[in-house]
């Protein structure tokens, strides 16, 4: 059961990031006619994957990543996408205070009832680690009762051990072929993905349809800040 | 990208010298390589838009090649180059791509600052 709400704030580092495991629910808020808006903070600048046969060079990727992004929004029917503008592996490097002031204003100006973003200390790239910091730390900021929820996406492998299982599951089998549309949209980075989710779909593997089906999230444990 | 012709990027990287050029160097094992395979040490280094001006630059081996540009007092280096393009803002682009095509290296010159 995915909850309605006032107005959804997705904050994530790279595009592609929200097509792995947010797509569906973002795709289904909007079905419901709630308001999404997706901060991206940088264009995947980085990225190792130039293809064989190559597709892109280092310099021509981040254009060919924000193609792939509008392509995903497209697909998930966002329509309020912020491209941020920061450079692909230097967050954490970034001004602490500045990262937290831009979350800070994009709460301020879109007044979510839910923020969506990954879970400090358990998202695994630094980037991720960076912006789940800058997120805790400008909510943490706001008096309780003026806090929107915070749903966090945590991957890293002592996940389970530390923060059990996840709270929050979204079924999004409405939503599945636009999750997989989103997916598909990111195609420089998800080339060799798709094969074999595309094969092991056409074969119905139930631990294939599970992962796309169920969106999987832990509320923000402020009893237990990383902080 | 094309697989090095070394004479075209010897010759590419000699018509940069003596000039102040804009370096992008990289090396990478992507951020997710312990995330895989724990205990790996996952090491890498990038610079961008730094100005050198280096008075010898050569690219050396069979593939993947080692470039190296020599400055007045330093050096600049890259290992495993295996591709490399001469883009439209005539920038020399050299990469270090695995059998999937995934950048190892980089080491791109121009005399125009990059973007991004």
């Amino acid at each position: 059961m995915i909850e309605k709400e006032r107005h959804v704030l997705i904050i994530l580092p790279h595009p592609d990031d929200e097509a792995f495991g947010i797509s569906g629910s973002i795709a289904a808020y909007r079905k419901m006619g709630v308001p999404v808006t997706y901060a991206c903070l940088t264009l995947g600048e980085m990225g190792r994957n130039l293809g064989n046969p190559q597709f892109a060079t280092r310099e021509t990727l981040p254009e060919i990543r924000k193609t792939e992004l509008l392509k995903a929004c497209e697909a998930m029917g966002l329509d309020d996408l912020r491209m941020m503008g920061l450079r692909d592996k230097t967050l954490e490097f970034e001004d602490d205070e500045d990262m937290v002031k831009l979350v800070e204003s994009l709460i301020e100006e879109t007044n979510p009832s839910l923020v969506i973003s990954f879970y400090p200390g358990f998202s695994v790239h630094p980037d991720h680690e960076a912006t789940a910091r800058a997120v805790v730390r400008a909510i943490r900021r706001m008096k309780e009762e003026e806090r929107p929820k915070l749903y966090a996406v945590a991957f890293a492998n002592n996940t389970k051990e530390i923060l059990g299982t996840p709270d929050i599951i979204h079924d999004v089998e409405e939503t599945v072929d636009q999750k997989l549309a989103a997916l598909k949209a990111h195609i420089s980075q998800t080339v060799w993905m798709m094969k074999e989710t595309e094969a092991k779909l056409a074969q119905n593997d139930p631990e294939m349809i599970k992962w796309l089906r169920y969106e999987r999230f832990y509320s923000y444990k402020w009893h237990a800040d990383f902080e | 990208m094309d697989i090095v012709k070394t004479e075209h990027v010897q010759e590419v990287i000699s018509s940069f010298a003596n000039k102040d050029v804009y370096i992008h160097l990289e090396t990478t094992n992507g951020s997710y390589a312990s995330h895989f395979k724990e205990g790996f040490l996952n090491a890498g280094a990038f610079i961008r838009n730094v100005v050198v001006n280096f008075e010898l630059g050569k690219i050396v081996g069979e593939s993947p090649h080692r470039v190296g540009l020599k400055l007045p007092s330093g050096w600049v280096y890259a290992q495993g180059i295996t591709h490399y393009q001469v883009d439209d803002l005539g920038r020399l682009l050299l990469a270090g791509l695995d059998a999937d095509g995934k950048l190892s290296v980089a080491l791109h010159i121009s005399e125009t600052p990059f973007t991004y």
